[in-house]
């Protein structure tokens, strides 16, 4: 009998891991199924662009068939929930599909309605989010629109995605705002529950510091209960206020609801807790998690996803061969942060080391944590690698899944 | 290291206040750290908090987040804001006698 790798989702991490799987094993050995809710495949990086009508939303979407190798079958089907016991999914159609090994890679959902107020009064009008596509879409009319006032960009809670993209959104409407001449005329506020721009104290520095650069006012450690669309402001639980004429949310982020709804699956949040080295569900050895819906404390990025592919296979061919899994992955996150004018900077870190200076991957390379062109064309060439490199889970040379220590700096954290 | 008293016992803290060994923690001594911290008289529900920190951290090696809290501890987010004002999940976790919750990155 061959055996079922069953892959919920197929975004970033279910395409890169099913095609890395079936170059690794053959048809006879195993059978490799991904379902997915719809054939729509966003680049979702491309959607901090949108807004600023540097990116057509179009030019973002793709067919997720596409992106799989022959040989991979694609249910397109919803999910209902997953029977542990069972070794079994059952489907929003009410078909069950057994597994042998099964792999979570159904990323993150915004969860909106869980603040108040958020999707009342104003949502769509004066409170607006870039985070999925017809979001950023509305939030691009709305831009064009805005001829002055308070733009308030607000986090509402951790996790979420890409959580450099916030800081990006505030650099870029920066520079979009100058270019069209009302620079003067916009208030800019990030507003962030964090005690800093950013969770990591030497690139939280570093980035504090181009935020006043550029005119953006932090306010940190404010945790919003209330987005009060009729009235333009933002209530924390304490008490605190944040009058806005334009609001950008990122709204709260959970796993998938079908997670929530797999009794032993997820945590509270809906995210799979898996060993933070291997990427083995806690609870059963035959599944595994990779990407957003992942519960391990490194950053939600697609290129955390890429590094961990790398790992989730090899471990998958172990568990197959009755080998001991490799205990690998070290949280490897690496993001470029646009920062407006053509300019970006690179960000890279692990589990134990956080962002520092110096050069990535090694000494000679792209400038670490500081601005340059190099990095902007080094986001720009992202797109391109994740469809053509990324996706199809080829190897990106010079990037291997663990951290490079080379080229970086060590510095006094403040 | 930094320490503090509480109930008449020496314990190691770190800068911030927070427990670096949470066996060193009693029940005696979260009152003690409540008062310092501005918070006069521990609640039923400020008690169903803390030891649901500790059971968490036992179990996770980490205290939970506030939102985590808001979902398993029966009381809402809202609430918990009233009880640990400021910042629930640091604030509960100091007077629990727990690191600092490593939050998300
Ligand atoms: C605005 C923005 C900017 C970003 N910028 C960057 C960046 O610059 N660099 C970077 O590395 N990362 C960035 N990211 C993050 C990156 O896009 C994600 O981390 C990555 O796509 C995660 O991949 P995934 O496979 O875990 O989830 P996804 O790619 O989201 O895939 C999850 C899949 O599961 C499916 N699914 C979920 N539930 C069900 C169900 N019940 N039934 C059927 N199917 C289901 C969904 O349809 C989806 O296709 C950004 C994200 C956003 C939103």
């Amino acid at each position: 009998m061959t055996t079922r790798i069953v892959i919920l989702g197929g975004g970033t991490g279910g395409t890169i891991a099913a095609n890395r799987l079936r170059r690794l094993l053959r048809a006879k050995e195993a059978e490799i199924v991904v379902v997915d809710q719809d054939d729509r495949h966003v680049y979702q990086p491309g959607l901090l662009f949108v807004p600023f009508g540097l990116a057509d939303p179009e030019e973002l979407c793709r067919s997720r068939r596409a992106q799989l190798h022959d040989g991979i079958e694609l249910l397109d089907c919803g999910i209902d929930h997953v029977e542990l016991d069972a070794s079994s999914v059952r489907l929003s159609d009410g078909r069950d599909l057994a597994y042998d090994i099964l792999v979570v890679a159904s990323g993150a959902v915004l969860v909106p309605e869980e603040t108040d107020g958020l999707t009342g009064a104003g949502w769509g009008d004066v409170v607006h989010t870039f985070y999925s596509l017809e979001g950023a879409a509305a939030l691009a009319t709305a831009l064009e629109r805005f001829r002055g006032g308070r733009l308030v960009v607000n986090v509402v809670d951790m996790p979420i995605k890409c959580p450099v993209a916030p800081l990006e959104f505030c650099f870029l409407a920066d520079w979009y705002f100058r270019e069209r001449e009302i620079r003067d005329r916009v208030e800019l506020t990030y507003v962030t529950p964090l005690d800093g721009a950013f969770t990591k104290p030497v690139a939280s520095r570093a980035l504090a510091g181009l935020l006043d650069e550029k005119g953006v006012r932090l306010v940190t450690e404010f945790n919003t209960g209330t987005v009060d669309g009729a009235g333009g402001r933002l209530v924390s639980y304490d008490d605190r206020e944040i009058p806005f004429d334009l609001a950008v949310v990122v709204p709260i982020h959970g796993g998938a609801p079908f997670v929530g709804a797999s009794p032993g699956l997820g945590d509270e949040l809906g995210f799979v807790p898996v060993d933070e080295r291997t990427l083995q569900s806690k609870v059963r050895p035959n599944v595994f998690a990779i990407g957003d819906a992942a519960g391990v404390p490194t950053s939600k990025a697609g290129s955390v996803t890429h590094f961990e592919g790398e790992v989730l296979v090899e471990n998958i061919r172990r568990r197959l061969a009755g080998e001991p899994l490799d205990a690998s992955f070290d949280g490897h996150a690496n993001c470029f942060i646009e920062t407006g004018f053509g300019k970006a900077l690179l960000i890279d870190f692990n589990y134990d080391t956080e962002p520092l200076p110096g050069h990535f991957p090694a000494g000679v390379g792209l400038p670490l944590l500081r601005e340059s062109r190099f990095n902007h064309l080094g986001k720009l060439m992202f797109q391109w690698i994740y469809w053509h490199s990324l996706l199809p889970g080829r190897a990106i040379p010079g990037l291997g899944s663990a951290m490079p220590e080379h080229g970086k700096r060590h510095v006094e954290a403040p | 290291m930094p320490t503090a008293t509480y109930a008449d016992r020496t314990v190691e803290v770190n800068d911030e206040g927070f427990f670096v060994d949470p066996a060193q923690w009693t029940e005696e001594m979260a009152p003690e750290i409540a008062e310092a911290e501005g918070i006069s008289q521990l609640s039923e529900d400020h008690w169903r908090v803390i030891k649901l920190m500790r059971a968490e951290y036992a179990e996770k090696g980490s205290g939970p987040s506030v939102r985590a809290l808001g979902k398993t501890s029966g009381v809402s987010v809202k609430e918990l804001y009233q009880l640990f004002p400021k910042g629930p999940a640091k604030l509960a976790a100091k007077i629990a006698g727990i690191p600092k919750p490593r939050g998300c990155i």
